[in-house]
């Protein structure tokens, strides 16, 4: 079975087909109301991340199915800048692009599982997975 | 793809009702038109309905708090109506507040306090 999808993020459209995505296989499996929009903005916010600081990416989304639970994990991946200082960028209200700066921290609240990886020069890894209950 | 959202006007009031999932050009691109609109129409309030949306970004809650407070330095006054339940909790979680926003339930009840205010 797959049960893993991918956008490839270049433009701002790929933002909207990303979180278009993203609820679709929220609504599937079986997440309620709320949690759709949990994840459709955590994708939207890791999106535009990828389309503002690294200029193209992907996002995937894998359905997940362990020890009797289900959830669905968020992986938003590019070779950009990656961050210098990533205790800086989970700080509310921290923006280097005239944002809100709500992006990262939010996300973090959004979902319930949530990893940043990234190497400066290289780029970022972001896993985020919100369960089923 | 490039859809514009429309702007009625309803005697000194301009009515606003989001229908689709907004793009970051049809949001950008509504903001300037919703200011033009005031311009032209002398319009002094908005009730800006967003029933049909199912979910706010930071980057249209920007769009919408700017919208905001580029109208209030134009002399008008915005109601916010129809916030899903589901829209009102991801907001919050994701660290968005909206101060100083007048909102209301419904339309209906949007436009009954956009009156009161532009009358007192």
């Amino acid at each position: 079975m797959d049960n893993r999808s991918s956008v490839e993020i270049f433009t701002e459209w790929d933002i909207v087909a990303a979180r278009q995505l993203g609820r679709n296989e929220a609504k599937n499996s079986g997440f309620g109301t709320v949690d759709q929009a949990r994840i459709t903005t955590a994708i939207s916010e890791l999106a535009r991340n990828i389309y503002l600081y690294a200029g193209k990416g992907k996002i995937e989304i894998e359905r997940l199915s362990t020890d009797g639970m289900k959830g669905m994990t968020i992986i938003a991946s590019d070779e950009g800048p990656g961050i210098p200082d990533l205790r800086k960028v989970m700080e509310d209200g921290f923006s280097t692009s005239g944002g809100l700066g709500a992006g990262m921290p939010g996300v973090k609240r959004l979902m319930d599982d949530f990893k940043v990886e990234s190497e400066v020069g290289k780029g970022t890894t972001i896993t985020a997975t919100k369960w089923l209950r | 793809m490039n859809v514009r959202i429309p702007i009625l006007k309803l005697d000194e009031v301009l009515i606003v009702s989001i229908q689709w999932e907004l793009d970051d050009q049809t949001a950008i691109q509504f903001q300037e038109d919703l200011l033009n609109k005031m311009h032209e129409t002398t319009a002094r309030g908005v009730v800006i309905d967003l029933t049909s949306i199912d979910f706010i970004d930071s980057f249209i809650a920007k769009v919408l708090g700017d919208v905001i407070s580029m109208s209030s330095l134009m002399g008008a006054k915005v109601v916010i109506t129809g916030i899903q339940p589901a829209v009102a909790i991801t907001l919050i979680e994701l660290g968005i507040r909206l101060e100083n926003v007048m909102t209301a339930l419904d339309l209906e009840n949007g436009l009954t306090k956009l009156r009161r205010e532009l009358e007192a």
